[in-house]
């Protein structure tokens, strides 16, 4: 593997409270500094029983940006998705969210933590429950207990208006609603308690190219007016570059690549990225001969 | 919920009868025991006579009279299935939840014990029960409720098992919502509607059981009296007067067949696939068709349609056509008809579909007929989806991929298994006869996929149908697999039908696009024409700009290798 390939292992400083998220952005890719990161994984290891899903993964998603994640099914990213939303349990390594070690808290802190990195399934069809109106989803989202959507309509509203949803559709079911709409409501859940990290697992994999298109342009008009950061699952490169400002690329379990969406792939250092760059239909490089 | 119930589809004949049937028999319920009671319990010197206009089904020993009775049995019977059943659902309900509620180690072994309570028959259960306690009409509630529990909390770990991996469930855990308000909020509303249809057959069930408790005499004890206990008086006299056990026979019969029609009618409501109806299609009696001598297409379709019988049509009159060799890509989004379209042309459309044309011909085929199904095989190859189900899991890959070889082609064993070995070996599948002794799940997907493409041409097929062959691969793969259909396309000059919602997939591969949109085609093109993005139609357009493309600047991917 190429020395440039590694990932220097993310520095993590204090976390500056009450800072523009979204100036980290401008500043992410700067030498020097801890630029302060919505969530950051060390020497992150997964096992299913004998299968060793991710090997000492070290990545960071910094505040406030949007990163793709890319890679062949298979290799670790849905796992590494859920493992920092704590569905899957590590084997060894530190995660870390909002500076905080994740791995090592438990009970009240730990249902705290865990509300701050939200989770958005692949398939808008199975992602809300058939007999809650929208309303009745979002409002658990925000109280979990009482979820009484009467309590919180002006926020309700305020979301679905975010994800360019008529605040009428409230009070709907999700069967009234095409694909993307669906979708459309699972990102407003997400977003719902501004949480620091989302993660997105294959958020248009399901959809129509045009549905996708919609999904696409609101993600790239939510830019700069949201605070959370975002881990973008996908296999598809061209819809990352159009919605993250960096990528990762994931092989066999193990993070081979990130950087800069332009610098990456424009110049993959990484065989396997370069082989993934070649394979998408319309690329330069892509020939069937 | 509510206009379901009112809609003319809730109303079948099943639910009708077993509805009112229902209905009868509580009202009998209600009114029979402060009418009848006299003639039913009243001790008359007129014993053991026959059937008679003033005592239909005549009398028993002691002069009642037995219609009465078997009427007037009707609110007991009734009330005790209806409580022996409350129990055994509320339990089940509660214990199946709370099993999926309680943690992992708990739950398996909840879950086995349970299972060892539903080996057991439930009316042995209820008899080993009745028998501990004082035989009664609450000890035979008791015993059949009890019994039925086990079974009852089964089905709802089941239900609870599936709904509970739901993503929906997943995402209220993760937002920190406690178990019971998951089970409340979305578990139970979601599970409602089969545990309904359940109940009518745990009612029934429990019908019967408490009918055979009292009958054996455990349960209902004189001078009270169910349908069992009717039946029970009426054994002694079973060969001198056999019509007593008429009037309690029928009531059981009838009330078991209420609730079954209920329950069936509302399973049928809640399974969509029940309302489908399966019609004869008639097809065309000539299975060839003749060729004019201009006419050089491979495939010709003329005023193609396919439609829901009396609902829908779905593809609204397609015509196009393939030329030998010709890679014609169908391409659209989803509810646009292209994978209906194909399935005609190969001539496998979906059981309830209508499918109709002016012509649908491959080669001298008549689709619209029942073809000569060995030359179907051999002629037109399908490749599917998803790389996943296409191949039955339980049998090795070598008896799947040569089934055709020795079906159609006569092939033996031995010479089938070496045709396939180089086909496999000719797709780039590594290790191939070692391939064959595997099973489908020892192969990669993109393996299965091309495994696939490569028992597809074995036949020399005419024409290939691949139905978004590459949707559910990845991109590497994709590409490899795009490549293996251009290197069939060139070697064996066979023509294709490519079905894709990726507009840069088929630019790539295709001679001829046809764009579908709401079961008709908007756009035809030529491969030139797509490339130089020389579209007319907006909706072509529209595709077209929906599509992300890879922005890589300047600089060639892989035109630098690694300085190190």
């Amino acid at each position: 593997m190429n020395a440039n390939a590694q990932i220097p292992p993310a520095v993590l400083g204090p976390q500056p409270a009450g800072l523009g998220r979204r100036a980290a952005l401008a500043a992410g890719k700067a030498e020097g500094p801890a630029a302060p990161h919505a969530a950051s994984v060390t020497n992150l290891n997964v096992r299913f029983g004998a299968a060793h899903v991710l090997k000492d993964v070290i990545m960071a998603v910094p505040a406030g940006t949007v990163v793709g994640l890319v890679g062949e099914s298979g290799s670790g990213k849905s796992t590494l998705g859920k493992t920092l939303v704590g569905i899957n349990k590590p084997a060894s390594g530190e995660i870390t969210i909002g500076g905080e070690d994740f791995t090592r808290m438990h009970g009240k802190r730990r249902r705290q933590m865990r509300r701050e990195v939200q989770y958005i399934p692949q398939d808008p069809y199975s992602s809300l429950s058939p007999r809650r109106t929208t309303g009745q989803t979002l409002a658990e989202a925000l109280d979990p207990h009482g979820a009484n959507p009467m309590e919180h309509r002006e926020v309700i509203a305020a979301a679905l208006e975010r994800v360019k949803l008529d605040p009428s559709a409230a009070e709907k079911y999700p069967h009234e609603f095409s694909g993307g709409q669906r979708q459309r409501i699972a990102i407003a859940r997400a977003l719902m308690l501004e949480p620091r990290l989302v993660i997105a697992d294959e958020i248009t994999s399901a959809l129509d190219v045009s549905v996708q298109a919609d999904i696409i342009r609101l993600l790239q008009g939510m830019r700069g007016k949201v605070d959370s950061a975002m881990l973008f699952i996908s296999h598809n490169l061209a819809v990352v570059q159009q919605v993250c400002d960096e990528v990762m690329v994931m092989y066999q379990g193990r993070i081979v690549e990130q950087g800069l969406i332009e610098s990456v792939y424009r110049n993959p250092q990484h065989d396997y990225t370069k082989k993934l760059l070649a394979s998408v239909p319309g690329s330069p490089a892509f020939t069937l001969d | 919920m509510t206009s379901r119930f009112r809609s003319k589809e809730f109303w079948t004949p099943a639910m009708i009868t077993g509805g009112g049937l229902l209905m009868a028999l509580i009202l009998i319920a209600i009114i029979a025991p402060s009418t009848m009671k006299q003639a039913a319990e009243q001790l008359t010197p007129h014993a053991a006579l026959g059937p008679s206009a003033e005592h239909w089904l005549g009398t028993d020993d002691f002069g009642r009279d037995l219609l009465a009775r078997a009427l007037v049995a009707t609110r007991l019977t009734l009330l005790m299935t209806a409580g022996a059943a409350a129990i055994s659902v509320v339990s089940g309900v509660v214990i199946g939840l709370a099993i999926w509620l309680s943690g992992r180690r708990v739950r398996e072994i909840a879950l086995r014990i349970l299972e060892t309570a539903v080996a057991y028959p439930s009316l042995i259960f209820a008899l080993v029960i009745a028998a501990v306690l004082e035989p009664g009409v609450s000890s035979a509630v008791i015993a059949i409720g009890i019994a039925g529990i086990p079974g009852f909390a089964r089905i709802t770990a089941n239900l609870a098992s599936a709904v509970s991996s739901s993503d929906y469930v997943v995402t209220a855990r993760l937002l920190g919502v406690s178990p019971v308000r998951i089970a409340a909020r979305h578990m139970l509303p979601n599970m409602a509607e089969p545990l309904l249809i359940l109940s009518a057959t745990v009612f029934a069930l429990s019908l019967v059981e408490i009918s055979a408790l009292s009958f054996i005499g455990l349960g209902v004890q004189s001078p009270e009296y169910d349908f069992g206990r009717l039946l029970n008086d009426s054994l002694g006299a079973l060969y001198t007067q056999p019509v007593e056990a008429v009037g309690p026979s029928v009531m059981i019969a009838l009330t078991g067949l209420s609730v079954m029609l209920i329950g069936d009618a509302l399973a049928a409501h809640a399974d969509p696939r029940a309302k489908r109806s399966f019609f004869r299609r008639v097809l065309d009696r000539n299975r060839t068709v003749p060729l004019a001598e201009s006419d050089t297409a491979l495939v010709r379709v003329k005023n193609l349609r396919v439609s829901i019988p009396g609902r829908q049509e779905l593809v609204k009159g397609v015509s196009f056509s393939i030329n030998p060799g010709e890679v014609v890509a169908l391409v659209g989004e989803s509810g646009s008809g292209k994978s209906l379209t194909a399935m005609a042309v190969a001539g496998l459309p979906s059981e309830d579909l209508a499918v109709d044309a002016d012509l649908l011909r491959v080669g001298d085929m008549n689709m619209l007929a029942a073809p000569d199904q060995s030359r179907l095989a051999k002629e037109i190859s399908i490749v599917y989806q998803d790389p996943g189900t296409t191949f039955n899991p339980s049998l090795r890959m070598g008896s799947q991929l040569t089934e055709v070889l020795r079906t159609h082609l006569g092939m033996g064993r031995a010479e089938a298994r070496e045709v396939i070995v180089n086909a496999l070996a000719s797709v780039n599948i590594t290790q191939p006869a070692h391939r064959l002794r595997q099973h489908p799940h020892e192969l990669s997907g993109g393996m299965r996929q091309r495994a696939m493409i490569a028992a597809s041409i074995v036949t020399s097929p005419k024409l290939i149908v691949a139905d978004e062959p590459t949707t559910a691969l990845d991109v590497t793969v994709q590409a490899e697999v795009l490549r293996q259909f251009r290197r069939i396309h060139r070697e064996q000059g066979t023509a294709m039908l490519f079905i894709s919602h990726d507009l840069a997939v088929v630019e790539a591969l295709c001679d001829t696009i046809l764009v579908m949109k709401s079961g008709e085609i908007v756009e035809r093109l030529t491969a030139a024409e797509l490339a130089a993005r020389k579209v007319t139609h907006s909706y072509t357009k529209a595709l077209l700009a929906a599509i992300p493309t890879l922005e890589l600047g300047s600089a060639p991917a892989t035109s630098g290798a690694p300085t190190s």
